[in-house]
Formats: structure tokens, C-alpha cells, sequence
């Protein structure tokens, strides 16, 4: 088993296309690191340096990982994250 | 273009005039693929400010979910300006992520009228589209 994530619709493109694709980890920035390794590009839409873009939502399961504890937040097989880029604007 | 209902057109106005002085937000789903807008989803706006919108990740995480369970997509995201045009702002263009998606715009500065627009957003290019209410 793997951690299943699930990539939105803007960044399909680096996924060939795929809205699903598995990565592996023991933290969610360990995650990131290996699908950016197979995805390459990936990772910079999702990091800002050595954080979580602003307006990136990320969610381990159904909790936003702002709340859990950011890059550092565990994950592990069976998990589901997600991906969606935060919709927000303003004048 | 956009084709929208006269009913949802009037619950995005609705919506725009009950949370002005604040910048109000929200969503129709339709079929993938169809270009259809018919499920009326306002959300919270998590900023709830005069001149920012936000939706709140938590409710946006549901709403998504269940529209990919109907085999659905965000036809249309519409927010309000409260004090300015009914125009994308700099802001709006950066955080445009859905490029299939129509995004509209109203404006409630006038308190009488309110602007009504339609556009594209696509790699920080904006082009404004027809709207047809029917």
C-alpha cells in the first residue's frame, strides 16, 4: 500500500494527466520531496522555500495539514492527501 | 460566453447585496464537461473582509468532493467587489487556479445596480467574455 494523492486539475500536467497517483513518506515534506523526484516541477507549485505555498491547500485525509503540524505533518500507506489550490482573490 | 439561468444569475446578485460591506463568494457546479452551471453552492468567504476573499479549505475540501462524486466541475466562481468595478483585481488574476472554470464578477458599489461580468482566467491573462441570461 502507498499513500494515494490527489492531484487538482492546474497540476495534472505534471502528473501526465493523472488525477490519482501514489508517493511515499514518513512526513507529508518527505512526500512531497519523492513525488516532486517523479514529478519533477511538482514540488515548487506546492513549496514556497521551505514551506507550504499560501493559497495551496494540502489535507491529510479530511484535515488541512495547517492544522496538523505543516511539512511535519506524519503520514503513512492508507493515508489519502489532497491537493487543491485555494480559492481566493480580492480587489 | 456564458449562459447562466435568470435564476442563478439573480442568486449570485442575492448573495453579492446580503454579505455587502463584505466580499461575498461561492461556486456553480455543472456536468464535467458540459459548460452548464446549475448547482448553486454559495461558500463562506473565511476572510470575510471588504476587500479579500477566501474560501474556507475546510468547506471547499467538501464541496469538491462532492461535486467529483456527481461527476461535476466548478462551472462558475463568482466573487463581489464592494468598492471597485466589476473587474479581476491583480490579486484575482494570481490566485486563478481553475482555468476551465467561467469567473464571474459582481459589483454592489452602486446600490442600485449591479454589474454583472464574465471572464477567463489563464496564465494571468484575462479576457472577458459575453454573458447570456436566459
Amino acid at each position: 500500500m502507498a499513500i494515494e494523492v490527489r492531484i487538482p486539475t492546474i497540476l495534472r500536467t505534471y502528473t501526465g494527466g493523472a488525477k490519482v497517483v501514489e508517493g511515499a513518506g514518513s512526513t507529508l515534506g518527505e512526500l512531497i520531496k519523492n513525488l516532486d523526484a517523479a514529478h519533477a516541477g511538482i514540488g515548487d507549485r506546492l513549496l514556497d522555500g521551505e514551506k507550504l505555498r499560501r493559497f495551496v491547500n494540502v489535507y491529510k485525509n479530511d484535515e488541512d495539514v495547517r492544522f496538523l503540524g505543516g511539512l511535519e505533518t506524519p503520514v503513512a500507506d492508507g493515508d489519502t492527501v489532497t491537493v487543491l489550490p485555494a480559492v481566493a482573490g480580492g480587489n | 460566453m456564458l449562459r447562466i439561468s435568470l435564476d442563478l444569475h439573480d442568486k449570485i446578485i442575492a448573495h453579492a447585496r446580503q454579505d455587502h460591506p463584505d466580499e461575498a463568494c461561492g461556486v456553480i457546479a455543472g456536468p464535467l464537461g458540459s459548460d452548464r452551471p446549475q448547482r448553486f453552492i454559495p461558500m463562506e468567504n473565511a476572510a470575510r473582509s471588504p476587500t479579500f476573499y477566501e474560501f474556507d479549505s475546510k468547506e471547499q475540501l467538501r464541496v469538491w468532493r462532492e461535486m467529483d462524486d456527481r461527476d461535476e466541475e466548478p462551472v462558475v466562481i463568482y466573487h463581489s467587489h464592494t468598492m471597485t468595478e466589476a473587474y479581476p483585481s491583480r490579486t484575482d488574476i494570481s490566485y486563478a487556479n481553475e482555468p476551465g472554470a467561467h469567473y464571474v464578477l459582481v459589483s454592489t458599489r452602486e446600490p442600485d445596480t449591479t454589474e454583472f461580468r464574465s471572464y477567463r482566467i489563464e496564465d494571468g491573462e484575462v479576457t472577458e467574455e459575453a454573458v447570456e441570461v436566459a
